[in-house]
C-alpha cells in the first residue's frame, strides 16, 4: 500500500503546486495529507474543481484535480468544451468507485464504464498500482507535457492508505 | 416585462464603460454573446473569452485569482451562467479572495439561445453572493452608478460583486476569431510575472 505522504511528495516532486477537488473516502488520506501541507483548495462540484484548475494552469500553476468516478460525468461538459479543446491540462486523481461491480448501487455503472468513457472523450488513463507507481507517474508528467490535456490516474480501493486503514 | 426594462442599458454599453476602467488586469469573460461582445468592443490578450464550459467562467477567474494573488482579476459573467456554476459563489464567498471582482450581466434571459428567461427575476444573486461572504456587493441599473461602483471596487479588497441589470439587446458581434488554444497561449502570455 502507498502511504499517503509519499503519494503527496511524488506528486510535488513532479511539480504539481495546485490541488482541487472534491472528496473521495479512496482518497481520504491524500486529502487530510494535502490539508496538512496546506495545500488543497476545496471545491463544491467537480466542473467547479476542473475550472479553478484550468485557471491556474494559466497563471502558470501545475494543477490536480482529485475526485470520485462520478465526478468525472459531473464534470466531463468542463473536460471537453475547455480543457481539451483549449489546450489546458490538469492531473485528474480519480477514485474508482465500483470496480468490478462491488459497491454501492450508484457506483456500478459508472464503475463499468468509466475507462471506455474516457476513452470515448479521449482523455488518456492509467490505474495506480503499488508495483508500477514509478512508471505511472512518469507516465502522467509526460502525458501532460506532450498532450496539453486532462491526464486521468486512476486510484483503486486499497492502493492509497486512506484515512481508517 | 420588467418595469424597468425601457430604461436599462444593454450589456455592450455596460462592457464598454467597465472596459475603459480596466487595463492590464486578466478579465475572464462567460460564453454566449457577453464573450463576442467583448471581443468586438475590445480585443485584449489579457482577456480570456470562454466558448464553452457553461457556468464555469467564476470558476476559471478564481483559479487565476488564486495563483496569482497580487493581481486583481475581473470575471464578466451572466446571470444563465451564475444560475448554472452557483455552487461557485459559496467557493468565492468562502476562501474570500482579495484580488476577485465578480461582474454579472443580468438581462433575465438565456440570450444566445433565444431569450427563454431564467430566474434572476426572481432570485436575486447580488443577495445570494453576500449571503455566501461577498465581501463587497453592489446592484446598479444604470452608467453612471456601475462606473462609480466599479471604480469603487478597483481600489477595495474583495471578492466584490458587480450586478448590473441590464435589456436583452445584442450588439451585432461575431463569433470570437481566436482559436481557443490561442486564447490560452495569448492570455497565459499576458498575465505572467
Amino acid at each position: 500500500m502507498i502511504e499517503s505522504d509519499v503519494f503527496v511528495q511524488t506528486m510535488q516532486d513532479m511539480g504539481v503546486n495546485f490541488f482541487t477537488g472534491v472528496p473521495d473516502s479512496i482518497l481520504g488520506g491524500i486529502i487530510a495529507e494535502l490539508m496538512n501541507r496546506r495545500l488543497y483548495t476545496p471545491a463544491v462540484r467537480e466542473d467547479e474543481a476542473v475550472g479553478m484548475a484550468a485557471g491556474a494552469y494559466m497563471a502558470g500553476k501545475t494543477p490536480a484535480v482529485l475526485m470520485q468516478n462520478s465526478g468525472l460525468g459531473t464534470s466531463l461538459n468542463a473536460l471537453i468544451s475547455l480543457n481539451v479543446i483549449y489546450q489546458q491540462p490538469c492531473i485528474l486523481i480519480v477514485s474508482w468507485r465500483g470496480q468490478g461491480g462491488k459497491d454501492a448501487p450508484e457506483h456500478l455503472v459508472m464503475g463499468e464504464v468509466m475507462p471506455q468513457l474516457l476513452d470515448t472523450v479521449k482523455i488518456p488513463h492509467r490505474t495506480l498500482t503499488e508495483k508500477t507507481v514509478i512508471e505511472d507517474f512518469r507516465w502522467v508528467a509526460e502525458t501532460f507535457m506532450k498532450q496539453r490535456i486532462p491526464v486521468a490516474l486512476f486510484i483503486t480501493k486499497g492502493v492509497v492508505k486512506g484515512l481508517h486503514p | 416585462m420588467r418595469p424597468e426594462q425601457g430604461t436599462l442599458i444593454s450589456r455592450a454599453q455596460a462592457m464598454e464603460a467597465l472596459l475603459e476602467l480596466l487595463t492590464d488586469q486578466p478579465v475572464i469573460i462567460c460564453n454566449g454573446f457577453p464573450s463576442r461582445e467583448a471581443h468586438k468592443i475590445a480585443d485584449r490578450p489579457t482577456h480570456f473569452y470562454m466558448i464553452g464550459s457553461m457556468g464555469n467562467a467564476s470558476a476559471i477567474a478564481l483559479g487565476v485569482a488564486l495563483a496569482k494573488p497580487n493581481k486583481q482579476v475581473i470575471t464578466f459573467d451572466g446571470d444563465g451562467n451564475v444560475l448554472m456554476g452557483m455552487g461557485t459563489l459559496a467557493t468565492v464567498g468562502a476562501l474570500k479572495p482579495k484580488n476577485f471582482i465578480h461582474v454579472i450581466f443580468d438581462n433575465e434571459v438565456y440570450g444566445t439561445t433565444g431569450n427563454q428567461p431564467t430566474v434572476s427575476n426572481v432570485v436575486p444573486l447580488e443577495k445570494v453572493a453576500k449571503s455566501a461572504g461577498y465581501v463587497n456587493v453592489e446592484r446598479v441599473l444604470d452608467r453612471d452608478d456601475l462606473v462609480y461602483e466599479f471604480k469603487d471596487m478597483l481600489k477595495k479588497d474583495g471578492p466584490s460583486l458587480l450586478l448590473i441589470k441590464v435589456n436583452e439587446f445584442v450588439e451585432d458581434a461575431g463569433r470570437v476569431l481566436h482559436d481557443p488554444p490561442d486564447i490560452t497561449r495569448r492570455f497565459m502570455k499576458a498575465i505572467e510575472g
